[in-house]
C-alpha cells in the first residue's frame, strides 16, 4: 500500500467498478477496495449464507432451499434495457466475454386490478385487452405518430412540437384515457410518477422509442439479464479493471478519507496503512452515509426505497408461467405517489435452485409504514415462502469533487434498469476527467484465436 | 471430421510463480506470428491436437493480478472445466499456497473439475526447495494431475496441458461457442453483440 496511485476507488458496485474498468483502461493507476469480502457492494448478488448474513445474522439458511452456491439474490432489481446505454458499455468494453445473457421473459402492467402484456408496438396495441375498442384506435393512432417522427420532416409531426409542447398536450391530442396514459409513460416510459406529463415531450418520445426498440432486438421483453445475476455486472468490469492494471483488495476497512488543511483529498488510511492518490471515488458509504459520528458531510439523504426479496415457490399468477418478469403497478392504479415494481427471476438465470422463483418487489417510500405500501404488489405472488425486506436510503454527493478531488458515486435508485447508473458514471467521468466519456475502441485485442 | 472441444482453463498459484509465463510458452510456442504482452488480455485461446486427431480448444483466464489481495471473484472459477495451479519449485511456502487454492477449488468450483498441480522453475532446479516427491504424494492424495515445467526453457510446459486434454471429458458434444454455457440451463442465451438488422426479429424461441 506504499505506492501512490491516480485513483482509489471505494466499493465495488456496479457504478464503481465501471469507472474503475474504464480509468484502468485511460492508462490510471487503480487501486480498488472494497470493505466486505465479496463483490458488488449494493449491487452484489448475494448467495444464501451471504443472505442470511445480511438479513438474519442469528439464523442459518433452511437446507430445503437448495444447495448454496446454486443462489444469487439481486440486492437491487434492475434489467438491462437492450437497446440501452448499460448494453454500449458492455459491448465496447467487450466485457461480454465474461457474461452470457438471457431475455426477461415478459413485461406486464397491472390495470384496474389485473396484470396485462405492456403492447409494445401498434400491431401489439390494438390486440391488448389493457384497452377497448375506440380507445384502441386512437393508441394505434399515437404509436404511428411516434414511430413515424422524423426530426427533419415537418410532414411527420402532426403540428406537435416535441421541445415545446408538453406530453398532456399530445395525450390530449390523441385523446388517449387516463388509463392508456398510465401505461404509456409508467410501463413504457418507465417514469416512476407523473411529473414527466407537463414537461416538453421529447424526453418521453425517446423513452418510448428506447422501449420499443429494445423489445424489438430480442422479442419477448425490452430486457436482459445476466446468468448468475446482476453481481456478475460488477465482476466484469472489475476484471477489465484489472487487466488493465487494477489493483483489487477486498475485505479491507476503509477507516478514513484522509485530506490536508484545504479539505483537499491526500489519501485513504486502513488500519495504520495510508495510501496516497490523487483523486478517490466511492459510493456514498464510504463518506458517511448513515453515520452521525463522520465529521464532515459529503452525502444527503433524497428518499428512501423498499424492496421486499419474495421466495416463490410457483411462478406469478397471470404471467403465463413466464420463467421472469417485470411488472408495473402504476402509482394511479393503487392510489400512490410512485409505481411499484416487481422484478422476477428464476433457476432459469441461475439465480436460485429449480423450482423457486425469487421476486423482488420495490418502490420509493411514502410513509411511515413502507411495508404496507408495498401490499398490492405482494398480493400479485401468490403464496410468498420466505421474504427479506429492506429500506434503503437513497443518497446523493453534495459536491461535484472537483475543489477536494473526493467524487461520489449516487445510490441505486428505484428504476428499473440502469440507465440512471450509467448516467452517474459518465457524470463521475466527466467531473473526474475533465472531458465526455467517449468509448473508445480497446487497442489490444484481448483474444488470440 | 475431427470433433472439436472448449473448455475453460483457469490459473491459479501465488503471485510471482510464474502463471503467466507459462501461459505465454504454451500459447507462443503454438502461434508463428509474436504477440506482445498480457495486458489487456481478457483471456488467451490455445488448441491442442490429440492422437485421435481430436482438438481440445482452451480458453485460459489469468488471474490478472486479482489473486495478489485474495481478491478472485466468483466468476473465475465459474464454469471452469480445468485448473492448473502453479507453484515455484524454489520457494516452499508457494506450495502451502498452492494448496490453499486447490482447498478453494474444491470449495468454489465445479466438482468435476480437473485439477493438475504445476510445479514451475525447473530450471532454476539448483534452488530447489520442493522435492518432487513430496508433491507428487500430495498430488496422489488429493486425485490431481502433478508435473513440473519449466516457462522460461519450455521444459514440461506443452506435455501438462496435454496430458489435462486428455483428462477432459472428450464424450459430450462439441460445447458451444462459449465455455460458459451452463449445462442444464433451457433456453438459449442472447448476443449482444449482434447487431439488430431491420425488419428481422432476432426472436429467442425459449
Amino acid at each position: 500500500m506504499d505506492e501512490e496511485y491516480d485513483v482509489v476507488v471505494l466499493g465495488t458496485g456496479l457504478t464503481e467498478c465501471i469507472l474503475s474498468g474504464l480509468l484502468s483502461v485511460e492508462g490510471k493507476k487503480v487501486l480498488h477496495m472494497d470493505r466486505n469480502d465479496y463483490y458488488g457492494g449494493e449491487s452484489a448478488s448475494l448467495n444464501l449464507t451471504q443472505l442470511y448474513r445480511k438479513f438474519r445474522p442469528d439464523q442459518t439458511p433452511p437446507t430445503e432451499l437448495g444447495r448454496d452456491r446454486d443462489y444469487a439474490i439481486d440486492l437491487v432489481p434492475k434489467f438491462i434495457i437492450a437497446s440501452g446505454e448499460l448494453t454500449k458499455i458492455l459491448v465496447h468494453t467487450e466485457v461480454t466475454r465474461y457474461l452470457e445473457f438471457k431475455q426477461i421473459a415478459g413485461s406486464f402492467v397491472y390495470r384496474d386490478g389485473k396484470i396485462s402484456k405492456v403492447p409494445s408496438n401498434e400491431m401489439e396495441a390494438v390486440k391488448s385487452p389493457l384497452m377497448g375498442l375506440f380507445e384502441k384506435r386512437r393508441a394505434k393512432k399515437f404509436f404511428e405518430f411516434l414511430q413515424g417522427w422524423k426530426d427533419e420532416d415537418p410532414a411527420t409531426h402532426q403540428g406537435i412540437n416535441l421541445d415545446r409542447d408538453t406530453m398532456k398536450t399530445v395525450y390530449e391530442k390523441f385523446g388517449l384515457e387516463q388509463g392508456t396514459q398510465d401505461f404509456i409513460g409508467h410501463a413504457m416510459a418507465l417514469y416512476l410518477d407523473d411529473d414527466y406529463i407537463n414537461k416538453p415531450a421529447r424526453p418521453t418520445y425517446e423513452r418510448i422509442v428506447l422501449y420499443t426498440s429494445s423489445m424489438a432486438r430480442y422479442g419477448k421483453s425490452p430486457y436482459i439479464y445476466p446468468l448468475y445475476g446482476l453481481g456478475e455486472l460488477p465482476q466484469a468490469f472489475a476484471r477489465l479493471s484489472a487487466i488493465y492494471g487494477g489493483t483489487y483488495m477486498l475485505d479491507k476497512p476503509i477507516d478514513e478519507i484522509v485530506t490536508d488543511a484545504n479539505g483537499k483529498f491526500v489519501g485513504v488510511r486502513s488500519g495504520n496503512e495510508t495510501v496516497k492518490a490523487k483523486q478517490v471515488v466511492g459510493d456514498p458509504s464510504y463518506f458517511g452515509a448513515g453515520k452521525t459520528d463522520s465529521g464532515k458531510v459529503r452525502v444527503v439523504e433524497e428518499g428512501k426505497v423498499i424492496r421486499a426479496i419474495c421466495l416463490l415457490k410457483h411462478p406469478i399468477p397471470g404471467t403465463d408461467d413466464s420463467d421472469s418478469c417485470q411488472i408495473i403497478i402504476p402509482q394511479n392504479q393503487v392510489g400512490r405517489k410512485n409505481d411499484i415494481y416487481i422484478a422476477m427471476v428464476s433457476s432459469t438465470h441461475n439465480v436460485c435452485a429449480k423450482d423457486v422463483y425469487v421476486a423482488i418487489v420495490s418502490t420509493i417510500v411514502e410513509t411511515s409504514v413502507p411495508e404496507k405500501e408495498i401490499l398490492p404488489a405482494l398480493q400479485l405472488l401468490g403464496p410468498i415462502h420466505d421474504k427479506f425486506v429492506s429500506v434503503s436510503n437513497l443518497y446523493t454527493p453534495t459536491a461535484d469533487g472537483k475543489s477536494d478531488n473526493i467524487f461520489i458515486t449516487k445510490s441505486y435508485d428505484a428504476t428499473s434498469h440502469f440507465e440512471t447508473v450509467v448516467e452517474d458514471v459518465q457524470d463521475v467521468w466527466k467531473r473526474m476527467v475533465g472531458s465526455d466519456l467517449v468509448l473508445k475502441k480497446r487497442e489490444i485485442e484481448g483474444v488470440q484465436e | 471430421m475431427s470433433k472439436q472441444f472448449q473448455f475453460k482453463l483457469v490459473l491459479l498459484g501465488e503471485s510471482a510463480v510464474g502463471k503467466s509465463s507459462l501461459v505465454l510458452r504454451f500459447v507462443k510456442d503454438q502461434f508463428d506470428d509474436y504477440r506482445e504482452s498480457t495486458i489487456g488480455a481478457a483471456f488467451l485461446t490455445q488448441t491442442v491436437t490429440l492422437e485421435d486427431q481430436t482438438t481440445v480448444k482452451f480458453e485460459i483466464w489469468d488471474t490478472a493480478g486479482q489473486e495478489r489481495y485474495k481478491s478472485l471473484a466468483p466468476m473465475y472459477y465459474r464454469n471452469a472445466n480445468c485448473a492448473v495451479v502453479v507453484y515455484d519449485i524454489t520457494q516452499s511456502t508457494s506450495l502451502d499456497k498452492a494448496k490453499t487454492w486447490i482447498r478453494e477449488l474444491q470449495r468454489q468450483a465445479d466438482p468435476n473439475i480437473v485439477i493438475a498441480l504445476c510445479g514451475n522453475k525447473t530450471d532454476l532446479a539448483a534452488r530447489r526447495q520442493v522435492s518432487q516427491e513430496e508433491a507428487q504424494k500430495y498430488a496422489e492424495e488429493e486425485g490431481l494431475m502433478w508435473g513440473e515445467t519449466s516457462a522460461k526453457t519450455g521444459e514440461g510446459v506443452s506435455e501438462i496441458f496435454t496430458a489435462i486434454a486428455k483428462k477432459l471429458p472428450l464424450t459430450a458434444p462439441a460445447p458451444k461457442t462459449t465455455a460458459r454455457g451452463a449445462p442444464g440451463s433451457s433456453g438459449r442465451g442472447v448476443d449482444l453483440n449482434k447487431q439488430p438488422t431491420a425488419g428481422q426479429n432476432d426472436a429467442c424461441n425459449c
